[in-house]
């Protein structure tokens, strides 16, 4: 039985994470680290990819260590559980691409700054079982990856003219700079902040004017 | 000296910890409401810096030459839990300044800026002096972009915006064109 009643319970979690709560778009949690590696796709891709595996890890392992952290200490056993595998992702990055890891610098051991992923484990995994949490963390880390691949892409098209590297308008497009410099991470940001709340309140408005004609044709 | 004069000022201005490196953007955009409550958390965020960089300089000169992969743990570790020793120093010993600071010491310790205050001024291999200026500079820096940011906000409050546009996605957007004006600053020390 508990599998058919799980089955949309793991669905809804995952999706709460990637849409409806979105760590970015809607909670507008963790920006330390985002909006300044996000000036490239691939970049974002990287610093996303990093970031989730700390998450689903922190996660599984916080869920499975629950009864054995005493609660007074429980905050800083989370930060150090995080900080021992943003080290571990660290020296990783390091080993398999180490481009890519000078790129981003010091902001891949600044991930274990992120408030999203201490309010994961604070929040949910300490109070979930094992399954639950980590399906809760695939569903938020894969809402912060697509958010920082969606900054990362508006940023290196407009900024660059280029996707993943790859030219995409020609020699005739004049680059807008400022997109891949510091402001235009606040400015790409708050756009698509914009654009989403904007999305979510005409949303909200269609439902209303349909329950309005409905209750009109009753 | 002139070494010093110029960590200062590139901490202060032109590398601005959040209008260049977005470091500490979650007080940056939570406590900007108030121009007095954003001056104090400034005061209370150059304090922790201070004692950031101290801790910073003895890990790297004492111990982690040892260990070099305990570097983040022992950062985090040490960092919060000194600062709230000198809390506790503080509230015992002066109880006034512990009213206009307490409150904000505890928000500040797991906050990016003062991780990445630690993390930078290790990769850059600053010794204790060049350390502290450059925290100094660091902090005075976060100072004067929530100062600014909340005096704008306190105006913006009065202005007719249309409601989708307040909250997050506007302080962004002015976030946005500070950080632009800050880049001037960038030519200052071209020629250096």
């Amino acid at each position: 039985m508990s599998s058919t009643r799980a089955q949309p319970d793991a669905y809804q979690e995952f999706i709460k994470g990637l849409w409806r709560d979105n760590p970015v778009f809607v909670q507008v949690l963790g920006m330390c680290p985002m909006l300044a590696v996000t000036n490239s796709a691939t970049n974002a891709l990287a610093m996303g990819g990093a970031t989730f595996f700390v998450l689903v890890a922190s996660s599984f392992l916080v869920s499975s260590l629950k009864q054995w952290i005493p609660k007074q200490v429980r905050i800083s056993t989370y930060i150090i559980i995080i900080a021992t595998f943003v080290t571990v992702t660290d020296f990783t990055l390091a080993a398999l691409v180490p481009e890519i890891h000078k790129e981003l610098g010091a902001f891949i051991p600044l991930i274990v700054a992120n408030c999203m992923i201490l309010g994961r484990q604070e929040a949910f995994a300490s109070r979930n079982s094992v399954r639950l949490a980590v399906v809760d963390a695939l569903g938020m880390a894969s809402g912060f990856l697509f958010a920082l691949f969606a900054l990362g892409s508006v940023r290196e098209i407009l900024g660059e003219g280029a996707f993943f590297g790859l030219d995409l308008f020609g020699s005739d497009f004049e680059p807008w700079v400022i997109m891949i410099l510091p402001p235009g991470g606040f400015l790409t940001l708050g756009l698509l902040l914009l654009f989403f709340s904007w999305i979510r309140e005409r949303k909200e408005k269609l439902a209303q004017q349909l329950a309005e004609t409905e209750a009109e044709l009753r | 000296m002139n070494d010093l004069v110029w960590i200062f000022v590139s901490a202060l201005l032109i590398n601005n910890f959040v209008l260049a490196y977005f470091l500490g953007l979650c007080p940056f955009l939570g406590v900007s409401g108030r121009l007095e409550t954003s001056f104090r958390l400034g005061l209370a965020t150059i304090f922790v810096m201070l004692i950031t960089a101290l801790c910073a300089w003895f890990l790297n000169t004492y111990i982690l030459v040892h260990a070099p992969y305990l570097r983040l743990i022992s950062f985090i570790v040490v960092i919060a839990s000194t600062v709230q020793f000198i809390e506790m120093v503080i509230k015992k010993l002066s109880p006034a300044l512990f009213k206009a600071l307490g409150i904000f010491l505890p928000l500040i310790t797991t906050n990016c800026a003062i991780l990445g205050l630690a993390i930078f001024s290790t990769n850059k291999g600053y010794g204790l002096a060049q350390g502290m200026i450059y925290a100094l500079g660091a902090g005075l820096g976060f100072t004067l972009a929530l100062v600014l940011m909340a005096g704008l906000r306190e105006e913006s409050e009065l202005a007719p915006v249309p409601r989708l546009m307040r909250g997050t996605a506007m302080n962004l957007i002015i976030a946005g064109i500070l950080s632009m004006a800050f880049m001037g600053f960038a030519g200052l020390f071209s020629a250096a």
